[in-house]
């Protein structure tokens, strides 16, 4: 039960609790340990409120593949470039994607040169566009995860219902659990989990059972305040020092067992799961969300025929191994001098939850 | 467009419109220059454009917003304003009513500061070669000779206090909100005024006051690093006294804005030596652009060359430029 009058903003602030809590963790942890906070926001909040102060040094903290346009591969960038490039068509996207590079330019050059993109602040203004320019194809580059693929999903629904038949999705939509057993199997150590708040808001615990039941990590969902981050450090310190390992929900005042059962079973509804490139993780299977053939009317990719070229990374960028926890922004070559947010060489760079970005942002 | 063509609908349109709301007899001359008469000293002399959009938007609309924007340049760099300008760059088709509306607002800005509009420009351009409406407006002050490095902070050391006269973030906030780019409805309004009536009495009672700066695009932030990086000082502020609009406050949890990178068009950083800055807040606090004046944080010898933020949790980081328009977040 939330306290009457409770604010979600400055008491999950408060200095004095950061520091209690920051206390508990440094009296419990004694093993070194890495925790990766899965979620773009996460090192965001945690850098913007130089949470990094309150640990102790045997916690080091490593960037997960949780921001959606970091991990949107350069083969995205350009299938969707080539499609803005269509007579007729335009191009609806959240306003981080725009300047992620594709192989030759971006999204930005290409509305430069009078493309017609249009940043949008949800996929319901994309469908807006379509209702309002009916001749006009409107294409929705659809990025993000759980959180973000139902309502793309309830456009779909939407533009069915209403007969739009000039709005399609481009979707780019992943899920989290695949590549995190990814993560779990491969050869970084991790030993926890600091697991996304808003994508667990949907999908609820059950998705993180196999973290903890078979690949014996620790996972705290958790919230974005200071108080939350450090509060769900806490409770995997505890879980590791203990040898414990569980499914634990920090962020309660948000998140239930079960999620957001309406939500998924309309992202269920339109999506199947697909094979997905992930930037940094390559081919991920079943981590992406394809629309299903039931609404391939709406589906960019099979209403739009473009052959989109292989590409290879950009030299010297490392966005894969910092979207793995297995380097820093400050390892790679060409942060700063090179790669900045002025001049963007990888898409970390480019989102504001992106690692690199962040790290330039609040602490250089 | 034969309003723009010097012929007898330009007359037409320059006397019913900028003539009869910027009256003065200096104007109303219609001479290729306005011949102007100063005393000796120091001038200030500043100019800005103005491309908004939308045009109008709570708390004030593109005309009172290039009469005050300019004024604020002159008073933040510690001039009186007395003269301006105004060159207009009109889109075939504008509204006439639209642009009534508007030039009455820069007569009215202009006369409650005392100020005169004593010269002008007039441009008509097809349909799609502006955005309706710009505005060009300059200005000239008068300076006193103490007050001549308040712009440059060269004067500003360790141990001053940074102030500002209220919470940051309501210009930039409203005009989203005027763009209809979200949903959800506030009441705010831009913080738009003319600051030189508080910054006049900032300057009559203190000799400590070491550098000003209005806070327009790029927000308290851009201040902050600009003058860090141009005076090789430390700035440290301390989050939990940096006032607090609430609207302003909530709608950027939702949409993951930082209100220091966000607009004003009221706001200003003053530096103040330390043993004059409550005497300089009382002043302000008087005034009506200064009720919610509060001391932010201090110059500091340490970090030159940066501004750090510590945060409500107690955490330092840096306070960096703004890289690119902010945008909401994804999820």
């Amino acid at each position: 039960m939330i306290p009457e009058g409770m604010r979600y903003i400055d008491e999950f602030r408060d200095s004095a609790l950061v520091s209690n809590i920051s206390r508990k963790i440094g009296l419990i942890s004694e093993k070194q340990i890495n925790l990766m906070e899965v979620c773009g926001g996460h090192t965001m909040a945690i850098h913007k409120n130089g949470l990094t102060d309150f640990l102790p040094e045997t916690i080091h903290l490593l960037s997960g593949p949780g921001c959606p346009v970091c991990v949107s591969s350069q083969q995205c960038i350009d299938h969707a470039i080539l499609l803005g490039r269509i007579p007729g068509v335009i191009l609806a996207t959240y306003g981080d994607l725009i300047r992620v590079p594709g192989s030759q330019t971006s999204l930005e050059k290409e509305k430069a040169r009078y493309a017609d993109i249009r940043i949008v602040y949800s996929v319901l203004d994309a469908l807006e566009i379509a209702r309002l320019n009916r001749n006009h194809r409107v294409v929705f580059i659809g990025i993000g995860f759980e959180t973000t693929a139902p309502s793309s999903a309830a456009a779909i629904l939407q533009a069915g219902k209403d007969r739009i038949n000039n709005f399609f999705l481009l979707s780019s939509h992943k899920i989290m659990p695949p590549a995190l057993e990814t993560l779990a199997a491969g050869d970084t150590q991790i030993d926890g989990f600091i697991a996304p708040g808003h994508v667990s808001a949907i999908t609820g615990y059950g998705i993180y059972n196999k973290l903890s039941e078979v690949y014996h990590r620790g996972v705290v969902i958790s919230g974005f305040e200071p108080a939350d981050i450090l509060q769900s450090v806490f409770m995997l310190v505890k879980q590791i020092e203990s040898g414990h390992f569980q499914v634990e929900n920090e962020y309660t005042r948000i998140v239930k067992p079960e999620g957001n059962s309406r939500a998924l079973a309309i992202m269920n509804e339109v999506f199947v799961p697909a094979d997905a490139e992930w930037r940094g993780l390559g081919i991920v299977p079943l981590s992406g969300l394809a629309i299903k053939e039931k609404y391939a009317a709406f589906d960019a990719s099979k209403r739009f025929t473009v052959k989109v070229p292989d590409s290879l990374p950009p030299a010297g960028c490392i966005c894969g191994e910092i979207l793995t926890g297995k380097s820093k922004p400050t390892d790679c070559n060409l942060f700063s001098a090179t790669c900045n947010p002025l001049n963007p060489v990888g898409a970390c760079m480019v989102s504001a939850e992106g690692a690199c970005s962040v790290f330039y942002k609040f602490m250089k | 467009m034969n309003h723009g063509n010097g012929g007898i609908y330009m007359n037409q349109l320059i006397s019913e419109l900028f003539l009869h709301f910027f009256k003065n007899e200096t104007i109303q001359e219609q001479t290729d220059s306005a011949i102007l008469n100063v005393p000796a000293g120091h001038l200030a002399f500043t100019t800005d454009s103005f491309v908004i959009d939308p045009l109008f938007f709570p708390g004030g609309n593109i005309g009172s917003l290039s009469v005050c924007g300019t004024l604020n340049d002159l008073a933040v760099s510690g001039a009186k304003p007395v003269y301006l300008s105004a060159g207009f760059i009109i889109e075939e088709g504008f509204e006439f009513m639209k642009l009534e509306r508007i030039v009455k607002s820069m007569a009215l800005e202009a006369r409650k500061a005392g100020v005169r509009i004593v010269t002008g420009d007039t441009k008509v351009v097809n349909s799609g070669k502006c955005d309706k409406l710009f505005i060009n407006t300059s200005g000239i002050g008068m300076m006193e000779e103490k007050h001549l490095l308040i712009g440059s902070g060269c004067k500003v050391r360790p141990g001053d206090k940074i102030i500002i006269n209220g919470p940051p973030g309501e210009h930039g906030m409203a005009v989203m909100q005027a763009r209809k780019l979200f949903t959800f409805k506030t009441c705010l309004k831009s913080d738009c005024a003319n600051l030189y009536p508080m910054i006049s009495k900032m300057l009559k009672h203190s000799g400590l006051v070491h550098f000003m700066r209005d806070a327009t695009r790029g927000g308290v932030a851009a201040v902050l690093n600009e003058l860090a990086r141009k005076c090789n000082i430390g700035i440290e502020i301390d989050e939990t006294l940096i006032p607090v609009n609430e609207e302003v406050k909530v709608m950027c949890e939702i949409l993951g804005f930082d209100p220091l990178y966000i607009a004003n068009e009221g706001k200003l950083i003053a530096v103040v030596g330390e043993a004059d800055a409550e005497n300089v807040i009382g002043v302000m606090k008087q005034t009506k652009t200064g009720r919610e004046t509060a001391i932010i944080g201090e110059i500091t010898g340490s970090h030159s060359g940066r501004a750090v933020l510590k945060t409500k949790s107690g955490g330092k980081r840096i306070i960096d430029d703004l890289m690119g328009d902010q945008l909401p977040r994804i999820c």
